[in-house]
């Protein structure tokens, strides 16, 4: 039962959002979505056929890479993370954004510009070559503004909120939001060799430097990729199955725990390196720790469906969202397993950890991501519902087969690959040499192109149905529509 | 003693600080006693910074990302020292800026290609990968091969490595230049810049042209990789961490 302070509350008339940053995030996702899926297909199809890259110094796989996770990561998840924490933080603290439309676009602008400032950079080959952490120093340093506005703007407008208490989504926003600020100031400490230059030497050298590379590029996994992530599932999710999150308790829990482990699991990236073995261990033993708040996330997700299981018949966006969960629970099960020293040394440099990274990205991050734009949409362009359902249940459907095909067959090429590297024949000697492994991936590249291509023909689909609905308002929902709204 | 969650839930800043504190207790644990724990980098002997050639050479590398598909790692199980060499140590490494050891082996580990394939060999696999290894997905990088190496402010590299713990001495500074240019020429006497910088190789790396090209430095650098710990002559505990 609600109290009566909830009730009076309610009963105020919302203040007026910020909602035109909103909006301008929501395009510019699924813009970024698109790039980030079509530059994945093209350097899937440069593994099958290596002559794509035309001997072009621009086009080879080890400039395009970069360019197609810095898209997936910060420009498509980076993008619906900010446009998605403005909305949420209003909504939940029922304040208009504090700063107002000039802050929000400064900070919605600002990473774009970081974005396109990074990507050029990729292609002209001004990078540190530290994975995930690619930017040069200068750009380095206007995100570092950008994310200190977007941590103001964000702070701001809890501290003005009407409501008592600060709603659990927000916890997670925070936590993303102040630990990704610190990841990346301290993995990118660098000197440029001149102010006027594009290069710079970085503060940390050899094993420092490997520890804290992977310190940071976990943690922009568990931060980026999943606090944040988590923060937007407990919105949309209750949102959208018009339901409490499932336990308040066990949100505290799994927050907290989730905060505490994830930071240590960095090393598990280094098992059998140079890094000293106390560290390994130390990374692998709270790798494994980390499953349980992995699932006390994915239980309280899921099981705010309890009850309107049937929604998922009916809405194929929040059928998205709960896919998502459900393959969050798979990769953070599956992570732990390949974070234990004896799996990781078959398992490293292999398609395994490909496979492994694309059912988180695909699976949780790009699903939920597209089921809360499959709610937002509507409910920011002022529409009874989206142009197409069925669009939506084709866009879920061919993009999941992506999926499927792409982690099976990097599980498969992985792990085959790994066995052939340690494979003696009956005289003891090593029996394939390297090239001989890589011819054996063939056919899983191939496999895995078709996957991708899947997967971004389900994005297509689904920009197209976007904008169908946004368009559709100066043809027909000016006449049609506007009656049923007013009623 | 005990805080009620709710106090936390309703104060954003104790919130923020609280998560802060939280965040950073394993970040410290794993990293501080990396720079204090002295075994941390092997006592070994022959470890030097990168000569200048073999420094652009590394920036190259580094620009073109080939860190994506090979790794400069090589882990201490049978077959990868049989198939790549001694494993790697932290030693090895030491002078890193970034660190290079990579998570993916696309390609073959580089950690100890140095000296395995000839000059000629690398330049040509490196213009045409198929040509060589007729079952290979690298990339083609012919433009290295005649892209003139910008060595214009080698030593403002050098100051800049130093500043931040790299141990360039005033003299290897004040040659920068010479050196590198001696590393590539056959012809000049290269015993000031190897008594700098034991073990440099000297070659006109790139034969296909007389200028300094961006090949020249790729391939100096690859040539050097993993040959500057000599093991034979390492007593086995001095390799403990």
């Amino acid at each position: 039962m609600p109290s009566q302070a909830v009730l009076t509350a309610d009963q105020r008339p919302a203040p007026r959002y910020v909602e035109d940053v909103i909006r301008a995030a929501v395009i510019l996702t699924m813009f970024w979505g698109i790039a980030a899926f079509l530059v994945g297909v093209v350097i899937a199809a440069q593994l099958v056929w290596p002559q794509l890259s035309f001997d072009s110094p621009y086009l080879t796989f080890g400039r395009l890479r970069p360019l197609h996770t810095s898209a997936a990561i910060f420009a498509f998840g980076g993008t619906a993370l900010i446009g998605t924490a403005f909305h949420v933080v209003q909504r939940t603290c029922r304040a208009r954004l504090f700063g107002g439309e000039p802050l929000a676009w400064f900070v919605l602008l600002g990473y774009q510009f970081f974005i396109v400032a990074a990507a050029l950079g990729y292609l002209f080959g001004i990078t540190q070559s530290k994975e995930y952490a690619e930017p040069e120093w200068f750009v380095d340093l206007w995100l570092t503004i950008v994310w200190v506005a977007y941590l103001i703007a964000y702070v701001g407008t809890v501290m003005k909120r009407e409501e008592p208490h600060i709603y659990v989504a927000n916890w997670f926003y925070l936590a993303f939001i102040i630990t990704i600020a610190m990841l990346h100031i301290v993995n990118n400490l660098a000197m440029p060799v001149s102010i006027t230059g594009t290069k710079s030497y970085g503060a940390w050298s050899g094993v420092q430097d490997a520890m804290i590379q992977w310190w940071y590029g976990h943690n922009a996994v568990g931060f980026f990729l999943t606090a944040a992530f988590l923060g937007m599932m407990y919105y949309y999710i209750p949102k959208a199955a018009n339901r409490p999150v499932y336990s308040y308790r066990l949100s505290i829990i799994h927050f907290w725990s989730l905060v505490f482990l994830y930071i240590w699991a960095g090393p598990h990236h280094l098992h059998y390196t140079s890094l000293p073995d106390w560290a390994q261990t130390l990374g692998m033993a709270f790798s494994v720790m980390l499953w349980m708040p992995s699932w006390g996330g994915m239980i309280n997700g899921l099981m705010t469906l309890s009850g309107a299981w049937d929604k998922l018949r009916t809405d194929p966006g929040l059928r998205f969202s709960v896919t998502a969960v459900g393959f969050y629970g798979m990769s953070t099960f599956e992570g732990p397993v390949m974070s234990i020293k004896a799996v990781n040394s078959l398992s490293h440099y292999t398609d395994w950890t490909i496979g492994h990274v694309h059912s988180g990205a695909l699976g949780w991050v790009a699903f939920i991501v597209f089921g809360t734009l499959y709610y937002l949409v509507p409910k920011m362009w002022n529409r009874p519902a989206m142009w197409s359902t069925r669009m939506i249940s084709w866009h879920y459907w061919i993009a999941t087969i992506g999926i499927v095909l792409y982690i099976t067959a990097m599980w498969v090429s992985g792990i085959m690959q790994g066995l052939m590297w340690r494979a003696y024949d009956e005289l003891g000697f090593l029996q394939y040499s390297f090239v001989e492994t890589v011819a054996a991936m063939h056919p899983f590249y191939l496999i895995r192109l078709l996957g991708g291509v899947c997967f971004l023909s389900g994005g297509l689909i689904m920009a197209y149905n976007m904008w169908r609905t946004i368009r559709t308002e100066t043809e027909t929902l000016a006449t049609h529509n506007q009656p049923a709204l007013a009623a | 003693m005990f805080i009620r969650h709710e106090t936390i839930e309703k104060n954003v800043i104790l919130m923020l600080v609280l998560t802060l504190i939280t965040v950073s207790i394993g970040g410290l644990v794993q990293i501080i006693p990396l720079f204090t724990v002295e075994t941390t980098i092997e006592r070994v002997d022959g470890m030097r910074p990168y000569t200048p050639l073999e420094l652009m050479g590394r920036n190259v590398y580094i620009r073109e990302g080939c860190y994506l598909c090979h790794s400069q790692q090589i882990r201490p199980f049978k077959d990868e020292v049989e198939r790549y060499g001694h494993y790697s140590l932290a030693a090895e490494s030491m002078y890193d800026k970034p660190f290079q050891w990579g998570s993916k082996r696309t390609g073959p580990d580089l950690a100890r290609v140095g000296g395995r394939y000839s000059n000629d060999w690398h330049v040509a696999h490196l213009v045409s990968p198929r040509a060589v290894v007729p079952e290979s997905v690298m990339p083609a990088y012919p433009f290295l091969a005649n892209k003139p190496l910008d060595y214009s402010d080698i030593a403002q590299h050098l100051r800049t490595l130093r500043s931040v713990g790299t141990p360039y001495t005033d003299e290897m500074i004040a040659n920068a230049r010479a050196d590198l240019e001696a590393q590539v020429d056959p012809d000049r006497d290269p015993t000031a810049m190897q008594k700098r910088y034991p073990r440099a190789p000297v070659a006109k790396f790139n034969g296909e042209t007389s200028t300094i090209t961006e090949m020249d430095a790729l391939v100096a650098y690859l040539q050097m990789l993993g040959t500057l710990v000599q093991f034979g002559d390492i007593p086995p505990d001095r390799l403990k961490q």
